[in-house]
């Protein structure tokens, strides 16, 4: 079988007015972007879907393999052609049809004829092909109102084009089709799923994380990197910028009541991280808090740590359950790599039990002895960027031992 | 010395020795542990973890590793029969399992189990009819060999698989140490198996490796137990070398599998050819239909062992029908079940073929066998 092209229909992007050609050609631009690697495709954008045109079987894996995760898509069909005769026509029509020959479904032809020289009506080739398939495989019915499968032939001056398959695309909207924001990447299992949710909304992320060694270990940074390179799959790079954040942490452990640590910490983490945003252009920071999980994630103490900043905090995870956010979790691939087991900056100094209802001005006169300003500019000067998907992979270590 | 007993077991690959080395030479840490030199021996393990779900169209992890094809069938046996009990205590196996997995139902009989077995023709194959009347609501588990290690013959696994999985919820079982790298084998929905069972030192690697790998996560009851590594499935310090020279040499047996098949068939097709010539005198046991790298036949009124001596004599390796059995001084469970003449019951012996093998080698036996025919039974050809 001949692959032809793949067919891709847009998801929610389908319904925006005005900026429909925007989203389209970020789409566009973001499915050249994933796909670099069997790049230059040749895309055809339409008003309603989109062909990407197939040179080889080898493309057609890599699309199908990945094409699922690219955001903006709410479904797509791999179409395949052959000759303009009706033996091909139904040689093709029968291997199509073969993915669904095991099931008990209803079926029916759709016949367009673009081509309106080509000698059979639309009548005549709707039940030549029908008939063929029927007869090839006992367990399929024709079915006219609401079949389970659709088997669209067009014919075209070219060639005749035919699809059956359905695939269910990512949904949501093109990444970068919803402005840029910066998200608080902890290493933990909620913050990736935090971005993995906007990233579907189609904002364009960077993200940040506080890196305190050596009460955190190289390790734990390996792990946030790769959790940033699983979200770079997404259809858009991602930069990674890492906050040197030992001494800041140090100085807020000597300077503060134990149980406002935790508190006094979060808030200078939201500090830094509205300065990164502010340098980046984001629109707003990302967090993967979830409302009453830890004491840090109470109303009382968002309220507490959301102080310090007038910029909109995104938490799309604020009405999840710990096991609906694992459910994504492992839906998306970042489980496995959240849940080893290294300590990150979260859990270092906090007290037995901190404060789950801190009170902003108490909060606010403790902090009022310190000057924390000057190590929160150094911090937000001395971090590292990455960026992701990593391009050149790391030399392999184990290279020619498997 | 011509070797061709690599059914008993095989020469390693240079190059999975050279892993072996490598391996314990500069990644020997506990891949538990959390310093660095731990976190890149557990990397160097979930790459060769992840090479072997490739290799059988699986999730990295339903991947085990163990430390053989023995342990690999016990665990397969026990661990789901034990963790089924709740939906049956019906278990079926073939007549010509090997002792691993005869065995262990022989064991779980004396545990209250009903065992039923099903018996094969003089080919050595089981009959679908009977499986599809053995097999009940409430069988947890069947055991099937892909590939038999005495005779060669083989079971016709998709079809098994899917009479298993359309008439009970039991867990299918396979066990390819003896075809894997010889006949593709891997899952496949409810047409293939749920497990499949291999040795590494039937593919050239190490001796004290092997796998389990599963279909998908299943309950299943470890065996050994301890600091939960392997998932919880299989408790011990995993042996890294171990598992990384068995990824190797599993990745080199699919990549050669294609060609050492031909090879095998052609070796298989001139020796059947060859004892033909003798007439009544040889019974061949292996028939065409079976895997090409097992060669079984049997000498009219002589001992296995003379015959194995005269060719050892004359510098070529075989063995008794299987390496395992050969010891013990009674038939073998698998030719008592092919039903063969009593005349040719004690002279089975078996050729089988590995990677090393060449054609030469083939002609030299075909001519010291000759030879000896010639000397032990007074035959000209």
């Amino acid at each position: 079988m001949e692959w032809k092209e793949v067919l891709i229909r847009y998801g929610e992007l389908s319904t925006k007015g005005r900026n429909k050609k925007e989203f389209i050609n970020r789409l566009r631009d973001n499915i050249r972007n994933t796909f670099k690697e069997i790049s230059p495709l040749n895309i055809v954008t339409e008003r309603d879907r989109m062909h990407i045109q197939i040179e080889s079987n080898d493309q057609m894996n890599i699309l199908m393999e990945k094409l699922p995760k690219v955001f903006g898509i709410q479904s797509f069909s791999p179409v395949a052609v052959c000759d303009k005769n009706l033996d091909a026509i139904k040689l093709l029509a029968i291997e199509i049809m073969k993915d669904f020959k095991d099931q008990n479904l209803t079926f029916k032809v759709e016949v367009r004829r673009s081509d309106k020289s080509f000698p059979y009506e639309t009548h005549e080739l709707q039940r030549e092909i029908g008939g063929a398939v029927l007869s090839h495989y006992g367990n399929l019915t024709v079915q006219v109102k609401k079949p389970d499968v659709e088997l669209r032939i067009e014919v075209r001056k070219d060639a005749i084009y035919m699809m059956a398959q359905i695939i269910q695309g990512a949904g949501g909207m093109p990444v970068g089709s919803n402005g840029k924001s910066l998200l608080m990447l902890s290493g933990g299992i909620d913050s990736p799923v935090a971005g993995y949710m906007m990233l579907k909304r189609g904002v364009r992320l960077e993200a940040i994380h506080f890196f305190s060694p050596p009460y955190t270990s190289q390790n734990s940074l390996e792990k946030v990197k790769v959790l940033a390179n699983e979200l770079s799959k997404f259809g858009y790079k991602i930069r990674l910028h890492v906050i040197p954040f030992t001494d800041i942490q140090v100085l807020i452990k000597n300077r503060v009541p134990e149980n406002t640590i935790m508190t006094t910490t979060r808030r200078m983490m939201m500090k830094i991280a509205d300065k990164v945003r502010e340098e980046i252009n984001g629109l707003g920071i990302v967090t993967g808090e979830s409302l009453g999980q830890v004491a840090s994630q109470t109303l009382e103490s968002l309220t507490a740590i959301n102080d310090v900043t007038s910029t909109p905090i995104l938490r799309p995870l604020i009405g999840y359950d710990k096991l609906e956010i694992i459910d994504i979790a492992e839906k998306i691939g970042t489980y496995e790599t959240s849940i080893q087991p290294f300590e990150d900056c979260c859990t270092i100094f906090t007290p037995a039990s901190p404060k789950t209802k801190p009170k902003v001005e108490k909060v606010n006169y403790y902090e009022s002895f310190t000057d924390f300003d000057e190590l929160i500019d150094k911090a937000v000067q001395n971090r590292e960027l990455y960026i992701f998907p990593m391009v050149k992979p790391k030399e392999d270590k184990f290279d020619g031992l498997l | 010395m011509i070797y061709f007993d690599n059914s008993a077991t095989t020469k390693p690959y240079k190059e999975v020795l050279d892993t072996f080395v490598t391996v314990n030479e500069q990644f020997y840490a506990n891949p538990a542990s959390i310093h660095e030199a731990g976190t890149d021996a557990n990397i160097l393990l979930d790459r060769a973890r992840n090479q072997i779900a490739q290799i059988f169209h699986t999730d990295e992890r339903c991947v085990i590793f163990t430390a053989g094809g023995t342990e690999s069938n016990n665990l397969a046996i026990f661990g789901i029969s034990k963790a089924n009990t709740h939906k049956g205590k019906h278990i079926l196996t073939t007549d010509i399992e090997h002792a691993s997995v005869l065995e262990a139902y022989k064991s779980l009989e004396k545990e209250g189990f009903e065992v039923e077995y099903l018996h094969v023709d003089n080919s050595g194959v089981i009959s679908l009819e009977e499986l599809k009347a053995k097999i009940r609501k409430d069988t947890v588990l069947v055991s099937m060999m892909h590939v038999n290690n005495e005779i060669g013959s083989i079971q016709p696994i998709e079809e098994a698989a899917q009479i298993i999985h359309a008439n009970s919820r039991a867990t299918f079982h396979v066990d390819a140490v003896q075809s894997f790298g010889k006949l593709p084998i891997h899952f496949n929905g409810d047409n293939g198996p749920d497990i499949i069972t291999i040795s590494g030192h039937k593919i050239h690697a190490l001796k004290g490796t092997g796998i389990i790998v599963f279909r998908q996560k299943m309950n299943i009851n470890p065996l050994i137990l301890g600091g939960g590594q392997e998932f919880g499935i299989r408790s011990g310090t995993v042996a890294v070398p171990q598992a990384v020279a068995l990824a190797k040499a599993a990745r080199i047996a699919i990549e050669n599998l294609n060609a050492a098949k031909v090879r095998y068939r052609n070796w298989h097709k001139g020796l059947i050819q060859f004892l033909s010539k003798f007439g009544d005198l040889i019974h061949i046991l292996s028939t065409n239909s079976g895997v090409g790298h097992i060669v079984s036949f049997s000498v009219k009124d002589l001992k296995g062992e003379i015959l194995i001596n005269a060719l050892q004599d004359r510098g070529i390796i075989v063995s008794t029908s299987s390496a395992c059995s050969s010891k013990q001084k009674k038939t073998s469970h698998v030719v008592t079940a092919l039903n063969v003449d009593p005349k040719y019951k004690n002279g089975v012996i078996r050729l089988s073929f590995g990677a090393f093998n060449t054609d030469e080698e083939i002609e030299r036996f075909k001519t010291e066998f000759t030879y000896v025919m010639k000397e032990l039974k007074g035959v000209n050809l």
